[in-house]
């Protein structure tokens, strides 16, 4: 039952992450985004980790897939015509097929695969997801948690400095 | 001695069918709740400026929503030529799902207890209960905004144009005042299941042991600012009155849905009313008490649902609509440090008695 589940969403997801670099509308291509993102949600979920689920949907598909659609809809961008380099493309083909190997062969080789760690489903069921992760996030994982909050900051500076003609 | 209470766990049969009767129920109830909005809306609105609203299909015009649903669904469904029309389509279903999906995770009543074969059984009146109730359903908010984004932009049409990026930036930005307020509510609560924050709600009023026992600690007493904040928010991020420059009539002939006809036009209008229950749900939920109250539970979780659509409705009869300015600066300049604010103080007050 979840094994079918996994390929069913598995599948949606790959063939919509084709779609968004496939269509030429860019409306069809970030709809199919955000159909990645809520199959990566339902995996998350399988990995039980729902509240990485509920943060994928909100995050990626609630905020910032609609920021790219209101920039689409601000350009008005209409469909983009066949480009014609395709030597860039091959070697972006082959830069990708390379990295599909390498991946690959560290899944296979890595000990990671296969092994459980310190958090079990016995314990996720017991203590929260939620909880979990925000006890790794302030105490294990202080720093670059700050370390990423003040990047954030930074850009949120750059944006207000690009945005306004005179601060 | 007290007979054993089980749970439907252990008997799948029985859970599926009490499965199936809640969620057929939730539907059903919200469905029925979305057509007599519509009806009470036109009526309250209608006594409000001194006139009678309908009247004249049904007794006192009751039947005057299944009339409107009927006209609607014989209209001829059009399509413009000019349309995007896979996204046409989809946009009316995508405002309609995820206002129905998150009633799913709302506890609407306490546990419901039945005898079957002499044994105790106990089901809880929610269809499921996620613990991570409350991201649920702002996840869903946020998957919201695509049925007017998607309207606005795939009809090809300036005033839908403008009406749909009004909505996007509206509710992107109303989005975070909503959150911040509910997270003042889950560092009370210690939870982010629903039903865990409605039973949190039980206690005695601030903690205080001599208050009268039926003074329950109702968050909208704890937390009077996020319910405020709350409030707002959730009027803008469902385009009610007075946020409602989305289908400023006045400007933008019906804004998103200029080019709908037919039954998705229906559609928009029930994803409207649908968000309003949902809100209104949530309200009642994180705020007051849920089923906490004098009646039998489900009456009272009810009544707070209707109480909030009320307030709604009377909001739009005598509120004016905000100019763009003002809305965008009531939300990033006033609502979001207020509710920056609000964590702040409630973090402190947390650390500091708990």
């Amino acid at each position: 039952m979840e094994a079918i589940l996994f390929y069913l969403t598995a599948l949606v997801a790959i063939v919509s992450a084709i779609f968004v670099i496939k269509c030429r509308n860019p409306i069809n291509s970030a709809l199919n985004l955000v159909s990645t993102f809520i199959c990566l949600a339902v995996l998350y979920i399988m990995l039980e980790c729902p509240f990485m689920a509920a943060i994928q949907i909100m995050v990626y598909a609630g905020a910032i897939m609609v920021l790219v659609i209101f920039v689409i809809m601000l350009l008005n961008l209409g469909s983009i015509g066949k480009s014609s380099n395709s030597r860039g493309m091959a070697a972006g083909g082959v830069l990708a097929a390379l990295m599909l190997l390498l991946t690959n062969a560290f899944l296979r080789r890595g000990d990671v695969s296969g092994t459980g760690g310190e958090v079990t489903s016995e314990l996720i069921k017991s203590y929260g997801h939620t909880e979990l992760i925000g006890k790794a996030m302030f105490t294990d994982f202080l720093l670059p948690f700050e370390i990423a909050s003040i990047l954030l900051l930074v850009a949120i500076v750059g944006a207000v400095i690009i945005s306004k003609r005179d601060v | 001695m007290t007979p054993e209470v089980l749970t439907l766990s252990n008997t799948p049969l029985l859970y599926t069918a009490a499965m199936l009767v809640k969620v057929v129920v939730a539907f059903v109830v919200t469905l029925l709740i979305v057509a007599y909005a519509t009806w009470a809306e036109r009526k309250i609105i209608g006594r409000m400026q001194t006139r009678c609203g309908p009247t004249m299909t049904g007794y006192k015009g009751l039947l005057q929503p299944i009339a409107d649903g009927l006209k609607l669904f014989f209209k001829e469904d059009i399509i413009p030529a000019q349309a995007h029309w896979f996204a046409f389509i989809i946009a009316p279903m995508m405002i309609l799902a995820p206002a129905f999906i998150s009633i799913s995770v709302i506890p609407f009543g306490s546990d419901y207890q039945f005898t079957y074969d002499g044994i105790l059984y106990s089901v809880p009146l929610q269809v499921t209960d996620l613990n991570i109730g409350v991201l649920f359903i702002m996840a869903m908010a946020g998957l919201g905004v695509y049925g007017i984004v998607l309207g606005g932009l795939a009809s090809n049409n300036k005033y839908s144009l403008i009406g749909g990026i009004r909505s996007t930036a509206q509710m992107v930005s109303y989005e975070l005042a909503a959150g911040l307020s509910i997270i003042a509510i889950f560092m009370l609560s210690e939870t982010l299941s629903l039903r865990g924050i409605v039973s949190a709600q039980q206690l005695p009023l601030w903690g205080l042991e001599f208050l009268p026992s039926w003074f329950h600690n109702w968050y909208i007493f704890t937390q009077p600012l996020a319910f405020g904040l709350f409030f707002i928010s959730s009027l803008a991020e469902i385009n009610r009155t007075p946020f409602d420059l989305p289908e400023a009539e006045t400007e933008l002939v019906s804004g998103f849905c200029t080019e709908y006809s037919s039954m998705k036009y229906a559609l928009f209008f029930m994803g409207e009313y649908a968000n309003m229950i949902t809100i209104s749900a949530i309200g009642a939920t994180l705020f007051l008490g849920g089923w906490d109250g004098p009646f039998f539970s489900w009456m009272n979780f009810l009544f707070k649902v209707f109480a909030f659509m009320f307030v709604f409705i009377w909001i739009r009869a005598t509120f004016p609509r905000l100019r763009y300015d003002q809305l965008m600066f009531l939300g990033w300049k006033i609502m979001l440090p207020l509710a920056l604010a609000n964590v702040l103080v409630t973090g402190f007050a947390v650390l500091l008695w708990q």
